[in-house]
């Protein structure tokens, strides 16, 4: 396996200008602005993925007119990246509001990732229309009981891909539901408090912006059962910003979209997408890259823009 | 006097009587901006047609909470008309946007 070495992280930094380094060793977590001096080599074994959110292919608008376009270009920064990606999650809205036509175009695109394999949980727009009937058609195989929520390890760590926007009514903010609650509890039972974990889903597992729906109801529940671990990444999406939070062992990244900014919670009358000249707005999309280091648990999640 | 505050009378009569008709002569309409539906609460005659336009970049959806009625997402600027053949409260949101609520009254 590749590693993510000076190089790579240099050219990382030099994607954004300022490209932020989050390291999580034994529950203590530390930022720093990636720069020569502190990028370090890292030890064989460690591995990076990355993950792909919000590619809202379909939508067009002043926001974006092409969304297929700019996932292009997202894409071809991945596949410039000097290390070569384990695998790729998506985390939702891989379409927009499920267009005719749009699952296709993203599949395609995606088939020109260089990478072993891509995993996806579904966001609101892919499901929204027919209660996920399609989504799950393409994407529920390998699934717990074909409904889209997953767990697989890789290299030490346990990465857990949960479903929360099936439910998505009443108060207009994702739901995990009981059963899939039940599962996760079983699923992590057998696990060390040592084991890494790694958690990704749509819409956001921590009260971003309830008044935008941005949280899950019962998320707290699912996060319950995790805090034994020495180490858990949530990683989302659906509000097309990044924002980090630590709490405890617990580090939350939520991650740009592919396809247009929305803006800061509560900055403005609703969270619709934001018409900014098109080269603002491409410093505002992009992709997110998570390095791993077996052993001493420290995690770099680096944002990487298109602009 | 006495022929002026019947004149009076009688141009208020039509004012109201117009006005009962306005709802039925008059395309009912309502808007989609910032998240909103506009106005929250409609009512209707039995029979009328609604039109929902969407003003938002954001795609939305006429979504009837009891499934009577639904759209698929509207982009920005396209509509959705809903015919309402029987009275009743009707009530609906955006399944992409569930924060997003409104009522059809239809009399």
């Amino acid at each position: 396996m590749d590693r993510m070495d000076r190089r790579g992280f240099l050219q990382c930094a030099a994607w954004t200008g300022a490209a932020v380094m989050w390291t999580a060793a034994g529950g203590v977590l530390s930022s720093r602005v990636v720069t020569p001096a502190s990028a370090m080599e890292a030890p064989a074994g460690a591995f990076s993925f990355v993950q792909i959110s919000d590619t809202h292919i379909g939508f067009k608008g002043q926001a974006n007119a092409d969304a297929a376009a700019t996932l292009q270009q997202v894409i071809d920064r991945v596949n410039a990246l000097p290390t070569r990606p384990a695998f790729v999650l998506h985390t939702g809205d891989q379409t927009h509001g499920q267009k005719a036509g749009a699952f296709d175009t993203v599949a395609e695109l995606l088939k020109g990732v260089k990478t072993e394999r891509t995993f996806y949980v579904p966001g609101e727009h892919d499901v929204f229309l027919d209660g996920g009937k399609e989504y799950l058609e393409r994407y529920g195989q390998g699934t717990v009981g074909g409904r889209g929520w997953q767990s697989f390890d890789y290299r030490g760590t346990h990465f857990i891909g949960l479903v929360n926007v099936l439910k998505y009514k009443g108060e207009g903010m994702g739901s995990l539901g009981d059963e899939q609650l039940e599962w996760l509890a079983k699923d992590v039972a057998a696990l060390g408090s040592s084991t890494p974990i790694v958690v990704f889903s749509h819409v956001p597992l921590w009260a971003v912006y309830p008044a935008w729906g941005w949280t899950t109801e019962d998320a707290e529940r699912a996060l319950g059962g995790l805090r034994r671990f020495g180490s858990v990444t949530v990683l989302n999406g659906h509000i097309h910003q990044v924002l980090q939070k630590v709490e405890g062992t617990v580090t939350f990244h939520t991650a740009m979209s592919t396809a247009f900014p929305q803006p800061a919670p509560g900055s403005a009358p609703a969270p619709g997408p934001m018409k900014i000249p098109e080269a603002e707005a491409r410093r505002m999309i992009g992709v997110t890259e998570v390095a791993y280091v077996p052993g001493r648990q420290p995690l770099a999640i680096v944002d990487s823009t298109l602009g | 006097m006495l022929k002026l505050t019947s004149l009076v009378a009688v141009a208020v009569a039509g004012i109201l009587l117009t006005a009962s008709h306005v709802p039925a002569a008059r395309p009912a309409s309502v808007d989609i901006k910032d998240f909103r539906y506009g106005p929250a609460m409609l009512t209707v005659p039995v029979g009328a047609q609604v039109t929902w336009t969407n003003h938002d970049e954001e795609s939305h959806t006429i979504t009837s909470a009891t499934g009577a009625f639904g759209s698929a997402g509207l982009s920005h600027d396209e509509t959705f008309t809903q015919t309402f053949a029987r009275p009743g409260t009707y009530a609906y949101f955006c399944a992409l946007h569930p924060q997003m609520r409104a009522t059809i009254v239809v009399r």
